[in-house]
């Protein structure tokens, strides 16, 4: 019998590889080592093949390239109809691809074209004793957990926040390249790209910091969070923040961390002024050392705390930036 | 563009959230006195479609799948301007995954066609799974755009859609039918005035029922959703709770130890 296969959608947006789709191999890896299961990574786009390299590295057996002049830029139909063609051609067990942008609005879609089941922003997946795919999906804001499983529909799918799983990297590793047939029949309807707009790479991104200083309301406004970015940077970490900071205009949009923004696990996180909403412990409660700083002593980010400090940054801040300035010397870039 | 539908969700109040209890027994979410509001997101996808309907004279139709109970919170959309309101409930629903819960709304807009748009929320604020959109429009088949951050209307023209992506935007240009669902920064949501909330008490609200809809019991309800829920639990994490205290530089010493520990200093 040929062993049944666990796929994994590599995101690709202009060529540059989505790392929660790396991150997704490393689970599927994990998954696979224990159910002799084949890793087979998805790769849609007009000159992709290139990637496959990379791909295997992270952990794919195989890596399934469709390549079509109408697959550049994503557009949600034409990968769709590719990805359905695919998913009833080879019968995957398993189809796992990241919460991004991306895959939220095309992983959807593609369920109800298989008729089949998907779970949304998975924090964890395991087998369960019978072979089944067992989900782990916070809702309610992260403070409740369900486990979801699809029995009887094929594949299961599910959607993994970025951030949440850990990239494998092994060199030298044996892998395949198969070439996905796209017919001249491809759905190459639906809305046309006009334009794409990207802003700069920044040099550290927030899945990927091993420190993160994150500011909520508390901070007060702008003049608060420059101790925040000053913090950041005598620790080589990035700056987060929760909700209220990002309406307010303090940070970015892609700087929020939580349920409707970004997952981290970095070795450190630093809350300074954040109540703990379970909207956005959701996001960080993977963290490695989480250090809160707020001046209520009775706020709940203290309960899902390791250290706790009450007292006003303003005051707690300062001497703190004094003392890693007096431990390190030499002012961060 | 004659018809837009808009899809609306009533969830419990998240300010109100800290009271949800689980019942040990059946696993399922105690919600008992814990108030429904308008899905937050909705209310962008509504001021979208009040906004064409100001421009060109569309008929706005509200859509919910919900307990009846929940008529005041479709009333509320009503008096930002819908011009009438479904209310989908059967106990045949209850229990849907998105799946079936798709089934259930596309077929009730096949109901309401012709359409030439549908606005959704681009997530809700209890499951949260922001899977429905996508669903909806696969099921109806015809395109969706989600992480609609803006859009522009013009009589007889494709509508300009700006998309949010990681670090980025996408336009585009898309034909109607269409269905998009919006982000927050899409549009400020309109208030009504007191009078229209006055005159949205006694709106009639329409209530459908499976009996409207015909589908079978394998495509709906708990019956008819592929997934099903294993277990359910609420969390809670176990950290060290250690508390520094003294002078701020005193904390500011400890602090900086405890992360030299880490080895990242």
């Amino acid at each position: 019998m040929e062993k049944s296969q666990i796929w994994v959608f590599m995101e690709q947006r202009g060529g540059v590889l989505h790392e929660a789709g790396l991150e997704l191999l490393g689970k599927a890896r994990e998954l696979a080592e224990v159910s002799d299961s084949t890793v087979a990574a998805v790769l849609l786009g007009a000159a992709v093949a290139p990637l496959a390299g990379r791909i295997i590295h992270h952990g794919a057996d195989l890596v399934l390239v469709a390549e079509h002049p109408a697959l550049e830029p994503y557009r949600l139909l034409p990968y769709t109809d590719v990805l359905a063609r695919a998913c009833r051609e080879h019968r995957p067990a398993v189809l796992l691809l990241g919460a991004t942008r991306m895959g939220v609005e095309l992983a959807p879609r593609l369920a109800a074209r298989l008729k089949t089941g998907l779970s949304a922003h998975c924090i964890d997946l395991k087998w369960d004793a019978n072979g089944n795919l067992l989900h782990l999906v916070p809702g309610w804001g992260g403070g409740v957990v369900a486990t979801i499983r699809c029995p009887e529909h094929r594949p299961q799918m599910a959607t993994v926040m970025p951030g949440v799983m850990q990239k494998t990297e092994s060199a030298g590793r044996p892998g395949r390249v198969v070439t996905l047939t796209v017919g001249e029949d491809l759905d190459v309807s639906g809305p046309k790209v006009q334009e794409i707009y990207r802003e700069g790479h920044q040099t550290r991104t927030l899945e990927t910091a091993e420190v993160v200083v994150a500011g909520g309301w508390g901070m007060g406004g702008p003049e608060g969070w420059k101790l925040l970015e000053e913090l950041a940077a005598w620790l080589g970490g990035a700056v987060g923040a929760t909700r209220p900071p990002v309406d307010a205009g303090w940070a970015l949009d892609e700087q929020m961390i939580g349920q409707s923004g970004k997952t981290i696990r970095p070795r450190l996180y630093i809350g300074v002024g954040i109540s703990g909403m379970s909207h956005h412990v959701v996001g960080m409660d993977g963290s490695e050392l989480v250090v809160a700083i707020n001046s209520d002593p009775k706020a709940p980010i203290f309960e899902v705390a390791d250290i706790g400090i009450v007292g006003d940054f303003r005051e707690i801040l300062p001497p703190l930036l004094e003392e890693l300035r007096r431990r390190l010397g030499e002012k961060p870039e | 563009m004659e018809k837009i539908v808009v899809c609306l969700k009533p969830v419990p109040d998240p300010r109100a959230w800290d009271r949800l209890a689980m019942d040990p027994v059946t696993k399922t979410l105690i919600r008992e006195g814990i108030p429904s509001v308008i899905n937050p997101l909705d209310k962008q996808a509504l001021e979208a479609a009040l906004e064409i309907k100001d421009a060109c004279g569309a008929e706005v139709v509200l859509l919910a799948m919900a307990p009846v109970s929940t008529q005041p919170v479709l009333r509320e959309a009503l008096a930002m301007g819908a011009d009438r309101a479904v209310l989908l409930s059967d106990h045949w629903f209850a229990g849907s995954d998105t799946l079936a819960t798709s089934r259930i709304l596309a077929a009730a807009i096949e109901r309401l066609a012709p359409f030439d748009l549908i606005c959704c929320g681009n997530f809700t604020l209890d499951g949260s799974t922001a899977q429905v959109p996508s669903q909806v429009a696969e099921l109806l088949g015809i395109p969706n755009i989600m992480h609609v951050g803006a859009m522009e209307f013009q009589p007889a023209k494709p509508l300009l859609v700006t998309q949010k992506i990681e670090h980025g935007l996408v336009k585009l240009e898309a034909e109607t039918p269409v269905l998009l669902s919006f982000t927050k920064e899409a549009n400020k949501p309109r208030y009504s005035s007191f009078l229209e909330i006055l005159a949205a008490e006694s709106r009639e609200i329409a209530v459908w029922t499976n009996a409207d809809l015909h589908l079978g019991a394998g495509l709906i309800g708990l019956g008819g959703s592929p997934t099903q829920m294993a277990d359910l639990l609420i969390r809670r994490k176990t950290r060290q709770g250690l508390r520094i205290e003294g002078s701020p530089e005193e904390i500011a010493r400890q602090l900086a130890d405890r992360i030299s520990q880490l080895g990242i200093l």
